[in-house]
């Protein structure tokens, strides 16, 4: 009985960091990011080795059968490491399938999910960042038309989770006759975004509905949270640890309390951040009534310190922090994008308004 | 992570509801009506004084996360008042327990928590604010006892106190911080004189203490002759920890948005500016996450893990949170937020407007927020401390 991680927890996310240390070190990350051809493929396979690709499929189709929690502590790690990889749809293409898919959908997609043969992706944007440039997608006698902006994982998945303007949900080969994928090229190199284009392409319903939508919202709201969490905690500390090296005036700058205040400012804010992602995350497996206001508020939360820590530990490293050659860049950038994806923290809290019946 | 609910905790649950309901003529407005019989009543069932052993007085329960919290929500929910948090039971009490001899244990824990004491807190000086242990006031040994001479500021409830515990200087010839004593005295000792000092809300809600010639016996001395720094760090941490407690947040969150329900503007509910509820949403964001940054620290106080930075942002955070919280309410209030003394518009007698005004001198007292950004970058980051400038 108690708020804290498990050892096991603790050591998975610690044994998940150095994986990604070797696997997705700056280096990597960097070349991925020049470098369109580059599909990040042994990134890819260095985390379906260490099990992530099925960290919520049940045992029995070849997953790990974790928590919500442990999945949004390996976000953390990955989001730490700027990793290349679209976990999103590692968590919501299972959470889609088990929520509403046949036991023959689940018993043909989540092996190959699980050993990472086969990558999902999901294009849920519209229905909850709102419709952009006239996107979203019509369903009609098991065929979708329209189109599905900003999804993560989309130029390369093998099987695709769309939601349509009416809030039903669709199961979506990779193969399918009438897709047509296009990369969004965006400001975090680290993660490229899909626009999916879809001309009478055929799709399997899944039931569930709205209220599976909103599940895996929640999910996407809690593992975007928990990304951002990592991301900042490093920019928080690349900036301590300029700080009390670098000499200005005769002395190490972190020595002024003009900077380690910034320091300290970043550190009050982040620390309450990782307790609610946390709860965000339990509360989704184990608290069903408060589990979408609390993702919310994660996501809101971490969008808002996110923004806050990335400007100012660029700042605390002074010109350097705007080089190319620190890479400090790709901790911010991919704060940014996780700010904006999946809606916004107005947005956001406008829903979080909505669910406590605050708002119409 | 494991919050849920067993039967054991919900019957728990039941019971403190079931206390609450049972007592609805005891309090009105989260206030009892005898604060005393209140004290002794929640003490008696294990909603104060929880955790402190029974032979002091407590009641004497392990450290339980759950049924801390469950007690937490159920007093919130029902509007009724806490047991008593002065600085005798949240700062003294803590710190006796830590450091105290076993007579002094005994002797002033028991009537503290039942409100029998009252106590007041002498560390401020006019000349020792945020440095704190450049403290003046000296206190020199004659015979069994000592001679107390000089003064004190920011001392709240002097004027109603019956003891004080008080930082004083014992070896003037020692370094700053190795020179300093912990002591006890009641408020009655000859030459002991007390000044309300009036504040921007209109109150007094400090007072200016001043000593000429006060005699106080050696046995007045908590933990050692000359460790009073180290006495005092002990109840500052605890401080710290009332200052920013976030079931009083939580309170005050709740407040707000019934504020915001119930206020109109031009028959508009202040909820439905989308502009007011953003800000509130904000602030909720921001409550919750020092709400489970809580219960974090509650664990890791039971399982003695060091909580490190996650202790030391509260006081920094839910002071400002606070100030926040009533800001918004003044705002929501619009015009309304003007008023302030008793007329047919004020609102909740003024409670947000001298919340606005009192919670900044919390952001301020109890180490600023300026000293705890120190604190956080130097203890918690391992960043250097500024350099002492060359003697003049």
């Amino acid at each position: 009985m108690d708020f804290a991680l498990t050892s096991d927890q603790k050591l998975m996310q610690e044994s998940l960091s150095r994986t990604l240390a070797d696997a997705s070190s700056l280096d990597r990350v960097r070349k991925f990011a020049g470098d369109l051809t580059d599909k990040g493929g042994d990134v890819w396979q260095a985390v379906a080795d260490f099990g992530l690709t099925g960290i919520v499929i049940p045992e029995e189709h070849g997953g790990l059968g974790l928590t919500m929690l442990d999945a949004a502590l390996a976000s953390e790690a990955l989001g730490a490491a700027v990793a290349p990889v679209a976990f999103m749809g590692v968590v919501l293409g299972p959470l889609a399938l088990m929520g509403g898919g046949t036991a023959e959908q689940q018993a043909e997609w989540l092996p190959k999910l699980a050993s990472g043969a086969v990558m999902a992706a999901a294009a849920i944007s519209e229905p909850i960042a709102g419709a952009r440039d006239g996107a979203g997608v019509t369903a009609k006698a098991g065929k979708l038309t329209g189109k599905a902006l900003f999804v993560p994982g989309g130029l390369a998945a093998g099987l695709l989770i769309v939601a349509d303007t009416a809030g039903g949900l669709h199961l979506m080969r990779g193969d399918a006759p009438g897709l047509t994928r296009s990369l969004m090229p965006g400001l975090d190199e680290t993660r490229r975004l899909a626009e999916l284009a879809f001309d009478n392409t055929p799709a399997e319903p899944l039931s569930g509905g709205a209220a599976l939508l909103a599940r895996l919202r929640d999910a996407g709201w809690v593992l975007i949270a928990a990304d951002s969490l990592g991301a900042a905690q490093v920019m928080l500390d690349k900036a301590v640890a300029y700080a009390k090296e670098r000499r200005q005036f005769d002395r190490v700058i972190g020595s002024f309390q003009a900077v380690k205040h910034m320091c300290a400012e970043m550190a009050a804010e982040l620390e309450p951040c990782r307790s609610l992602v946390w709860y965000a995350a339990y509360a989704f497996d184990s608290a069903p009534a408060e589990a979408s206001l609390m993702a919310a508020h994660a996501k809101a939360l971490t969008s808002e310190v996110g923004r806050f820590v990335a400007r100012t530990a660029t700042e605390v490293h002074g010109g350097m922090g705007i080089t190319d050659l620190l890479g400090l860049h790709f901790w911010f950038k991919r704060l940014g994008l996780n700010r904006q994806l999946l809606g916004g923290p107005e947005r956001v809290r406008e829903i979080a308004a909505r669910l406590q019946g605050l708002a119409a | 992570m494991d919050l849920s609910e067993t039967p054991e905790m919900a019957a728990f649950r039941g019971e403190v509801r079931g206390f609450l309901d049972a007592r609805r003529d005891d309090y009105a407005q989260g206030a009892a009506k005898d604060v005393l019989a209140w004290q002794r009543e929640l003490i008696a069932a294990g909603y104060a004084a929880r955790t402190i052993p029974r032979e002091y007085g407590g009641y004497g329960a392990q450290p339980d996360i759950l049924r801390s919290r469950i007690i937490a929500e159920e007093f919130i929910a029902a509007g009724a008042p806490r047991g008593m948090a002065g600085q005798g039971i949240s700062m003294l009490v803590p710190t006796l327990l830590e450091v105290g001899s076993e007579e002094q244990k005994a002797r002033w824990i028991g009537p503290t928590l039942r409100g029998e004491i009252l106590w007041c807190q002498g560390y401020s000086e006019p000349g020792a604010g945020s440095d704190l242990a450049n403290l003046q006031t000296k206190a020199v040994e004659d015979g069994n006892d000592f001679i107390i001479s000089g003064s004190k500021i920011w001392t709240s409830t002097a004027h109603m106190a019956q003891m004080m515990f008080c930082l004083v200087r014992t070896e003037p010839q020692a370094a700053k911080h190795e020179g300093i004593s912990y002591m006890l005295f009641p408020m009655d000792t000859p030459g002991i004189e007390v000044r309300p000092l009036k504040t921007m809300t209109g109150g007094s809600e400090f007072n200016e203490v001043f000593f000429t010639d006060v005699r106080v016996p050696q046995s007045a001395v908590v933990g050692g002759r000359g460790r009073g720094w180290f006495v005092a760090n002990a109840t500052l941490k605890h401080e710290r920890g009332m200052l920013g407690d976030p079931n009083a947040t939580e309170a005050r969150l709740a407040a707000l948005i019934e504020l915001m329900k119930s206020e109109t503007v031009d028959g508009q509910r202040v909820i439905d500016n989308p502009v007011f509820r953003d800000r509130l949403m904000q602030l909720q964001g921001r409550v919750l996450s020092m709400k489970f940054n809580g219960l974090r620290l509650l664990t890791s106080q039971i399982t003695r893990e060091p909580a490190g930075l996650a202790a030391m942002i509260v006081k920094l955070q839910g002071c400002e949170l606070n100030h926040q919280l009533a800001a918004l309410a003044i705002d929501a209030l619009g015009e309304l937020g003007i008023l302030y003394t008793d007329g047919p518009h004020l609102r909740a007698k003024g409670r947000w407007q001298w919340n606005y005004m009192f919670d900044l001198g919390l952001i301020i007292g109890g180490g600023t927020a300026q000293i705890q950004k120190n604190i956080i970058s130097e203890r918690g980051l391992g960043m250097p401390r500024e350099p002492k400038p060359a003697a003049a």
